[in-house]
C-alpha cells in the first residue's frame, strides 16, 4: 500500500523535516540501519542542493513496492536554473558553488536507484529509490 | 529544537555533544562559538561526541573539517569521538574522508588521545624553546 507525502522545501529547517520523515518512512518499510542511514544522508543532500542551487522547491516521499520489495521513494524537485551539464555535475569534486562537489555523485552511490531530470532553465527533478 | 549546543571547558580542554538534528545554520553558529571559546580559554583541545548523531552529511562533515583546521591554527588539537558505524560507512561510501581529522571510538579513549597529543606537543615546544612550557597559565581559571 502506497503512502505519499508531500513536504516543503523553502527553508534550511525543511532540510532538517525531510531527514526526519525520510527516516521514519525508512524504518516502517524496514530498512535496516546502514541503509536507513543511507537514504537519510542522500536525501539530505540533494535537499541541500535544491535549496541553494534550486532556490528551493518540494519534497515527494512515498512508501511503496519497488519489484515487490518494500520501497522508499523521494522525488525532489526545484524551479532553479537547472544543470546544463549534468554529466559533469555527477563527477566528484565538481560543484559550481562552493561545496565540496559530492552531493550528486555521492548521493547516487548511497541509493538503489537515481535520476535526474533537468535542463538549463527548466529546474531539476532528482528521484531517489531505496528498497529492502 | 535547542538553538544553541553547549560548550563545556574542563581544564585545558572544551567538550562538546552534538544531541540535536542539526540545520545548517546551527551547525555554523557552534564552529564559530567554538573558535571564541578556544581563543577565550586558551583551550589546548576539543573534543567533540557525535554519538547521537544518526547522519553526517557533507555539510556536517565539512563544518568538523573546518573545526579542525581552525582549531590547528589556533593551537588547539580536536578529536571527534562516538561515531555511529552506518554513519561511518555512509560518510566513506559518499567520497568524505574526513582526513586531518583525529577519532576515537568513544569519549573516554579520546579523551586519553587528546592528552596524549597536546602532551606531545608540549614536549617538543619545550625542546625547541629550551624552557619548560608555562603550564601554569594555560591551567588558569
Amino acid at each position: 500500500m502506497a503512502k505519499t507525502q508531500t513536504l516543503p522545501l523553502q527553508q534550511e529547517t525543511d532540510i532538517v523535516l525531510i531527514r526526519q520523515q525520510v527516516r521514519k518512512a525508512a524504518e516502517s518499510i524496514r530498512l535496516g540501519i546502514i541503509s536507513q542511514t543511507k537514504i537519510v544522508t542522500a536525501a539530505s543532500e540533494i535537499a541541500r542542493n535544491a535549496l541553494i542551487y534550486g532556490g528551493g522547491g518540494e519534497c515527494v516521499l512515498e512508501e511503496t513496492q519497488r519489484n515487490g520489495k518494500p520501497a522508499v521513494r523521494l522525488l525532489i524537485k526545484d524551479n532553479g536554473p537547472g544543470i546544463a551539464d549534468i554529466e559533469r555535475a555527477m563527477v566528484d569534486g565538481y560543484t559550481s558553488g562552493n561545496g565540496l562537489g559530492l552531493g550528486l555523485s555521492g548521493s547516487r552511490r548511497l541509493v538503489d536507484e537515481f535520476s535526474i531530470d533537468s535542463a538549463a532553465g527548466r529546474g531539476t527533478a532528482i528521484e531517489l529509490w531505496k528498497w529492502r | 529544537m535547542a538553538d544553541k549546543i553547549p560548550i563545556l571547558k574542563m581544564g585545558r580542554f572544551l567538550l562538546l555533544s552534538i544531541q540535536v538534528d542539526m540545520h545548517d545554520q546551527l551547525a555554523l553558529d557552534l564552529q564559530e562559538d567554538l573558535t571564541h571559546q578556544i581563543v577565550r580559554h586558551k583551550a589546548k583541545g576539543v573534543l567533540i561526541d557525535i554519538s547521537a548523531l544518526e547522519i553526517v552529511d557533507s555539510f556536517i562533515g565539512r563544518m568538523l573539517s573546518h573545526i579542525a583546521n581552525v582549531s590547528r591554527i589556533l593551537d588547539a588539537k580536536v578529536i571527534v569521538v562516538g561515531m555511529q558505524p552506518a554513519v561511518a560507512i555512509t560518510l566513506v561510501e559518499l567520497g568524505l574522508s574526513l582526513e586531518g581529522i583525529a577519532t576515537a571510538l568513544n569519549t573516554e579513549k579520546g579523551m586519553r588521545r587528546l592528552e596524549s597529543m597536546v602532551a606531545e606537543d608540549e614536549s617538543v615546544g619545550e625542546l625547541e624553546s629550551g624552557e619548560n612550557a608555562d603550564t601554569s597559565a594555560s591551567a588558569g581559571d
